[in-house]
C-alpha cells in the first residue's frame, strides 16, 4: 500500500528527470561551438568525407528531427556513439561503471562500518579520550581534501613502504577477469582465480581508504550529534528506569531513533561518491566512471558525457528512492501512516 | 537481611540526605538532611514547587540521575534494605524494573517512538523474568487490560504515536506494574494529561497497588491530588522537608506556614469570583540559601528565631514539622486553619 505510493510517484519523477535531462544536454551539446564531424573526421578531411560523417551523425537533418531521434534512442538504451573509443556510449559506461561502484560501495560500507561506532562511542563517552580521538579523526576527514589526502597515502604506502599498490584495479600480470558482475572482487572468485582476487583487494585498500575517510568523518559526526539528542530523550531515562541492559539501551532504543535523522546524510554521501570518485579515480588511475568522464571531457567527446549525465541523474532518482524507502523501514510513523 | 530480622525494611528509607550539583558558578545544594520513610504497601505523597527536589530524591535513590555529577554531602539511601550507591551496574539493572519502578511526568516522549507497544512491554518483562516471548505476552495484555485499555492485543502491535497521552500513560503504568515491584515512584504522572483523565488514572494506580501490596512513592506540585490517593504526606519547600504527617492530620492541621500556604492556593477552597491566592516572594537560589529556614523570606510569622536552620519537631499524631513557631507548642496553630 504505502510502498507503491512512495515507488509510483517517484518512478514518475525518473521520466520527467529523464526527459529534462535529455533537453538540456542535447541543448549544450548544439549550443557549443564546435563542430562533431570534423572532430571525427579530423583536420585534413575533405568537403565530402565531411558531408558523408554529417549524414551518418544524423547531423543534416532538422533540430526537431535529431532531437527525437536521440530521445528514442535513449529509451531503447542507445547512448550514441563515443567519439574517442568509436564504441557505443552504453558500452563503455558499462564498462566503467562497475568499477566506481566497486570501490564507491566498498568505500560506503566501510565509512558506515567504522563511522557509526565510532559516533555511537564518541557520543556515549561524552568528552573521553574515545570522543576526543574520533572529533579529531571526523574533522581530519571532512578537512583533507580527496587529492592531497591521496597523494600523500599513495606516497607513504606506495612510494616509501612499497607495501600496496598505487593504482590500476589488478596487478600487471593477471589477465582482467571475464566479466559477469564486472566487480572485480567478484568476478576473480567466479573464475576461481584467488591470486588475482588477492591482487584486486590489495588494489583496492588505498583508494576505498582515501574515497571513505571524507564520509567516514562526516558519518561520525552526524551520529554523534544525534545519538546525543536521542540520548537525552525520556524514553531512555523509561529504557533504563526499567532495568535493561545498557547494551540494549544504546542500540535497539537510542541507536535506532539516531538513525533516522542520519538516513538523509546516507543517501548525500553515496551521492557524493560519485564526486569524490573523480578525484579520486583520477589519483589512482582507477579505470571508472570518474576517469572516463575526465577523459571524455577533455577530449570534447559530447556523447559520452551526454551519456554519462544521463546515467549519473537516473542514479540520483534511484539513491532518493531508497533514501524513502529506508525512511520507511526505519520510522513507523512515515511507514504507518504515509 | 536476615532470616529471622522481626521488622521487613522499609521499601524506602532515605535518612538525612545532603546532596549537591556542582557548577562552574558553584555547588547547588540540591537535597539538605532530607529523611523519607515509606513502608510496605503504604501509598506516601511528596509535594513541592518545581525545583524543591522532590524528583531528585527518588531519582537518587534509583540512582538515575547522571552519574558523576552530583555529590552526596551526608546520609544515607536504602531501598528495601539495601544500599544503591553500593550496587554496580548490573545489581541496578536488576533492582530497576523489578524491585522498583518509575513512572515519569511526560507520557508523550515517555515511550520509544520507534517500538511497538507490545515489544516495549516484552522486553522489559523478559529482562526480569524467566518466561519465553508467548508467555511474557499473555502477561502483557493481561496488565494492559488491568490498565482499562481497550482492545489490548490490538494495541500491542500499535506504536505510540498512534495512542492518546491517557493511553500512552496506561501503558508505562502497566509497565511500570509489569514485573510486580515493591516499590513504585510515580513522578508527577498526572501532571501532562486532563483534568478528566487525571482522576481515572490516579485511580488505576491506587487501585492496583492496593491490590498487590505495592508501595508508591507519589510525586506532585498538587496537594489536591496526592492528598486523594496518599496516606501519608512529606512537604518539600527548596531542598528540606518542611512538615510530613498522616494525609488526614496534614491536611486538617497544618503546622508550618508554608503547607497552610499552599492549602489556601487550591482554586477549590477559593468561593467563585474571589480571586485565587498565590505565596508572594519566590523560592531561594539554592547556589546561595539564606540563612536559617529557607522559608522565612516568604513567611508572614517570621522572627529572629528563624536566622536559625529549624530542627523537626514531632507531633503527636505521627506529624512531625520543621518550624521556631511550631517547637514546644504543636496545638497552637490549629484555630487558625484556612477553610
Amino acid at each position: 500500500m504505502t510502498i507503491t505510493r512512495i515507488i509510483v510517484p517517484r518512478l514518475i519523477l525518473l521520466f520527467f528527470v529523464v526527459f529534462g535531462v535529455a533537453i538540456i544536454t542535447f541543448a549544450i551539446s548544439h549550443l557549443i561551438p564546435g563542430d562533431p564531424a570534423r572532430l571525427i573526421a579530423g583536420d585534413r578531411a575533405s568537403a565530402e568525407t565531411l558531408e558523408n560523417v554529417r549524414r551518418d551523425l544524423g547531423l543534416d537533418r532538422p533540430v526537431t528531427d535529431q532531437f527525437v531521434i536521440y530521445v528514442r534512442n535513449l529509451l531503447h538504451g542507445d547512448l550514441g556513439t563515443s567519439l574517442r573509443t568509436r564504441r557505443p556510449v552504453a558500452a563503455d559506461i558499462a564498462t566503467f561503471l562497475p568499477a566506481t561502484l566497486e570501490l564507491g560501495l566498498l568505500s560506503l560500507v566501510l565509512a558506515v562500518l567504522i563511522g557509526v561506532p565510532l559516533g555511537v562511542f564518541s557520543a556515549i563517552y561524552k568528552d573521553g579520550p574515545i570522543d576526543q580521538i574520533a572529533r579529531t579523526v571526523s574533522v581530519c576527514g571532512i578537512s583533507m581534501p580527496v587529492f592531497w589526502f591521496g597523494m600523500v597515502v599513495i606516497l607513504l604506502f606506495y612510494a616509501k613502504l612499497q607495501i600496496l599498490p598505487g593504482s590500476g584495479r589488478l596487478a600487471m600480470a593477471f589477465a582482467a577477469p571475464q566479466r559477469v558482475t564486472g566487480f572485480f572482487l567478484i568476478d576473480t572468485l567466479l573464475e576461481g582465480r584467488f591470486d588475482a582476487f588477492l591482487s584486486a583487494v590489495r588494489h583496492l585498500i588505498l583508494p576505498t581508504f582515501v574515497l571513505a575517510f571524507a564520509n567516514l568523518g562526516v558519518i561520525t559526526r552526524q551520529i554523534r550529534a544525534s545519538m546525543l539528542d536521542v540520548l537525552q530523550e525520556d524514553y531512555i531515562r523509561t529504557a533504563r528506569a526499567s532495568g535493561l541492559r545498557r547494551r540494549v539501551v544504546i542500540f535497539n532504543h537510542a541507536l535506532r531513533n539516531a538513525l533516522i535523522p542520519s538516513i538523509t546524510l546516507l543517501g548525500l554521501a553515496l551521492g557524493d561518491l560519485l564526486y569524490g570518485a573523480v578525484l579520486t579515480e583520477t589519483i589512482f588511475a582507477w579505470p571508472g566512471m570518474g576517469t572516463y568522464v575526465v577523459t571524455s571531457i577533455q577530449t570534447l567527446d559530447f556523447p559520452a558525457i551526454m551519456g554519462f549525465t544521463v546515467v549519473a541523474s537516473i542514479g540520483y532518482v534511484l539513491i532518493n528512492l531508497v533514501i524513502d524507502l529506508a525512511y520507511m523501514l526505519a520510522d513507523p510513523q512515515i511507514r504507518e501512516v504515509g | 537481611m536476615t532470616a529471622h530480622s522481626v521488622q521487613r525494611p522499609h521499601a524506602l528509607s532515605i535518612e538525612n540526605l545532603s546532596l549537591e550539583f556542582p557548577t562552574y558558578a558553584g555547588a547547588v545544594k540540591a537535597l539538605d538532611g532530607v529523611t523519607i520513610k515509606v513502608g510496605n504497601a503504604e501509598i506516601v505523597g511528596l509535594v513541592g514547587e518545581s525545583g524543591c527536589g522532590k524528583s531528585v530524591s527518588t531519582m537518587a535513590a534509583t540512582r538515575l540521575l547522571p552519574e558523576g555529577r552530583y555529590k552526596i554531602t551526608q546520609g544515607s539511601i536504602r531501598l528495601f534494605g539495601r544500599d544503591p550507591m553500593a550496587m554496580d551496574e548490573e545489581e541496578l539493572q536488576q533492582v530497576r524494573g523489578k524491585l522498583v519502578s518509575t513512572i515519569f511526568q511526560e507520557p508523550m516522549n515517555a515511550l520509544n517512538p520507534t517500538i511497538r507497544i507490545g515489544q516495549q512491554l516484552v522486553s522489559v518483562i523478559r529482562r526480569h523474568e524467566a518466561l519465553g516471548r508467548k508467555a511474557a505476552e499473555a502477561v502483557a495484555v493481561n496488565i494492559l487490560a488491568d490498565m482499562l485499555i481497550p482492545e489490548p492485543a490490538r494495541i500491542m502491535q500499535a506504536y505510540p504515536f498512534e495512542l492518546s497521552g491517557g493511553m500512552r500513560q496506561r501503558v508505562l503504568i502497566a509497565m511500570a506494574f509489569s514485573c510486580n515491584p515493591g516499590l513504585i515512584i510515580a513522578d508527577e504522572p498526572t501532571t501532562a494529561l486532563d483534568v478528566t483523565v487525571q482522576a481515572a488514572i490516579l485511580r488505576l494506580i491506587q487501585g492496583r497497588a492496593r491490590r498487590t501490596g505495592t508501595s508508591v512513592v507519589f510525586i506532585s506540585h498538587n496537594i489536591a491530588v496526592v492528598s486523594q490517593i496518599c496516606d501519608r504526606l512529606y512537604i518539600m519547600y527548596a531542598g528540606r522537608i518542611v512538615e510530613s504527617g498522616p494525609t488526614r492530620a496534614v491536611l486538617d492541621r497544618p503546622q508550618h506556614p508554608y503547607t497552610r500556604a499552599l492549602l489556601r492556593c487550591l482554586p477549590e477552597r477559593v468561593r467563585p469570583k474571589e480571586p485565587l491566592e498565590s505565596i508572594p516572594g519566590t523560592v531561594p537560589n539554592l547556589l546561595d540559601p539564606p540563612p536559617g529556614c529557607f522559608y522565612r523570606p516568604r513567611c508572614p510569622e517570621a522572627d529572629a528565631r528563624c536566622m536559625e536552620k529549624p530542627h523537626s519537631t514531632a507531633l503527636p499524631g505521627g506529624q512531625a514539622v520543621s518550624c521556631w513557631q511550631r517547637a514546644g507548642h504543636p496545638s497552637h496553630p490549629s484555630s487558625e486553619v484556612p477553610s
